[in-house]
């Protein structure tokens, strides 16, 4: 008679398909997951600290390398934080700004995603296309601001400087493009019969266990629950601009594969009317050089490419923040994947953490 | 001690600004609130320790408030402003995503008193008290599994405590390490002296 054991196996911490250094301890029976316990902070780099000891413009530069992926939407969501403590606020020229870069840089995020997402599972020209088109935003990126990772585009009061000349012609000739390739992505992997098998039915959560667990972002939208932070609680210039919430009904992994790939076409909607809407003037408004704001404290909340990116922070009138707290939304969704990956077979485990978009720089910190 | 009104004016709010939900807390236990505020337009509660859970299931489960997401919980190190009482504050941050309004619950917590854990709750909890006891070492009473997160399992310091040194290798800092000890990643947790 054959005696029947649990294996526990790791998986990672250096294994490309954890998309960093995330190890995962698995209790397999057979091949089926019994139990997954994620181990993480192996990229912890105090980020929290350094806002602690760190001025609030010195800050400004560790919040890129915390989602390296979504730079700018880190970025800004600190600036804004900054900017309420302060009480200023960016000129509405620079407000359009912000949501066209946050935007383009929410594109450049989710096609990463999809690109290593689809590489994971066995799709290997996705990949190369993907990287094709991001690397057409990062040069958008790089011509507005210089880098193409590491963006600090966003000033506390507004923008550094203006777009330079042509920049707006590039943004809207890739927008023209940009549909006929996201199609051209969606019927590689719609009619690939090992992508449909692999996603449909895999890691299935319900809306009510995904907000007790805390989901946001695309996650939380392919369950059907209804929450996106520029809709439900607008910043910049949200409130102005149409464009559509997707909302998924099953919660699978190929749910939130038809969220995210909505979710970029809405993007580029918002960027086509915020380059029409947006108004000629300043893009600069008057802050004081040390920025001392009164004692206080905020908790402001964005949505990024992952969900919602928040970042609480209190003053206590000097130049550096009494408490600075980056609520990332990767930390959260990983959260759930031992109850997603639960009575999968083991190969699920690399869909599960591709469908779940984590940066191990934003789970850090 | 329990005060509804006026709200303290801050920041760039116009308007006093109002919040159902803090108004439904007030009204339904108000024994249980010690101080509530608004701050730059938003309500700001803090809450007696040992009422807390009966509040936070009152918040998520009440047709009025719903706080259905646990948007946020951290910790927070006081020692160098509030130097007469307890230590640390564990702020939670909620949202409801039926009426679209937002609470911040703080609590107080002493150096060797644990705050009552959410778990039950909210499960996401789990991990941001994890994390509050990793930076902090804030214990959490009812806690399914609280150890360290981010930090190595033998770490013997918490790095967001006001004294935890900037600078040094830990292999040299002298109060953290055991004289007889000779690995750089065995600590004692003590206080640096000033």
């Amino acid at each position: 008679m054959l005696g029947t054991r649990e294996l526990e196996i790791n998986l990672g911490p250096q294994h490309p398909s954890t998309h960093g250094v995330l190890r995962v301890k698995l209790k397999l029976d057979g091949e089926t997951i019994v139990e997954s316990d994620p181990v993480i902070g192996y990229l912890h780099r105090g980020c929290e600290k350094l806002g602690e000891n760190r001025n609030y413009i010195q800050t400004e530069v560790y919040t890129d390398r915390m989602d390296y992926i979504a730079a700018i939407n880190e970025n800004l969501v600190y600036i804004e934080a900054v900017e309420r403590l302060l009480g200023v606020e960016a000129p509405p020229r620079a407000q359009y700004m912000r949501v066209i870069l946050a935007e383009f840089q929410r594109i450049a995020s989710h096609l990463v995603w999809l690109a290593t997402h689809a590489l994971d599972i066995g799709a290997m020209s996705v990949f190369l296309y993907c990287f094709r088109e991001r690397e057409e935003i990062l040069d958008l990126i790089e011509g507005y601001c210089g880098a193409r990772l590491t963006t600090n585009a966003v000033r506390t009061g507004g923008m550094r400087l203006d777009f330079p000349e042509g920049w707006l012609g590039s943004a809207k000739a890739f927008c023209d493009e940009f549909p006929v390739r996201l199609k051209e992505y969606d019927t590689l992997l719609k009619t690939n019969r090992i992508w449909m098998g692999r996603t449909k039915d895999i890691g299935v959560i319900t809306g009510e266990r995904a907000l007790a667990y805390g989901l946001t972002g695309p996650c939380l939208r392919a369950s059907g629950v209804n929450y996106d932070v520029r809709k439900a609680m607008p910043y910049e210039v949200y409130s102005e601009i149409e464009f559509d919430v997707p909302l998924g009904s099953v919660g699978d992994t190929y749910d939130r594969y038809l969220v995210r790939l909505e979710e970029m076409r809405q993007s580029r909607l918002i960027i086509l009317q915020a380059m029409e809407k947006m108004p000629q003037g300043p893009v600069m408004n008057k802050v004081p050089k040390r920025i001392k704001p009164p004692a206080g404290e905020v908790y402001v909340v964005n949505e990024g490419p992952r969900g919602e990116l928040g970042v609480y922070l209190v003053s206590d009138g000097t130049d550096t923040a009494a408490r600075c707290r980056f609520k990332s939304p990767c930390f959260v969704n990983l959260q759930a994947l031992p109850e997603l990956a639960k009575g999968h077979m083991v190969a699920d485990i690399v869909a599960l953490i591709g469908t779940l978009d984590i940066v191990l720089g934003c789970i850090d910190r | 001690m329990a005060t509804t009104e006026p709200p303290e004016e801050n920041g760039s709010v116009e308007q006093a600004p109002t919040s159902a939900a803090l108004d439904r807390l007030l009204a339904t236990m108000p024994d249980a609130v010690e101080h509530s505020e608004f701050q730059r337009g938003a309500p700001i509660v803090r809450i007696a320790p040992a009422r807390l859970l009966e509040a936070m299931t009152f918040l998520r489960d009440d047709p009025a408030c719903r706080f259905d997401l646990l948007s946020s919980l951290c910790g927070m190190d006081l020692s160098l402003t509030r130097t007469d009482g307890p230590r640390f504050d564990v702020v939670y941050h909620l949202y409801s995503v039926e009426h679209r309004h937002v609470l911040t619950v703080k609590i107080a917590v002493a150096e060797e008193q644990e705050a009552p854990s959410v778990t039950g709750i909210w499960v996401t909890a789990n991990w941001h008290e994890r994390e509050a006891y990793d930076m902090f070492g804030i214990g959490f009473a009812g806690h399914p599994d609280l150890r360290r997160i981010l930090m190595p399992d033998g770490f013997d310091a918490f790095p967001l405590r006001k004294d935890f040194p900037l600078e040094g290798r830990e292999k040299d800092h002298g109060c953290w390490r055991r004289p007889e000890d000779d690995d750089r990643y065995t600590y004692v947790a003590q206080a640096p002296e000033k």
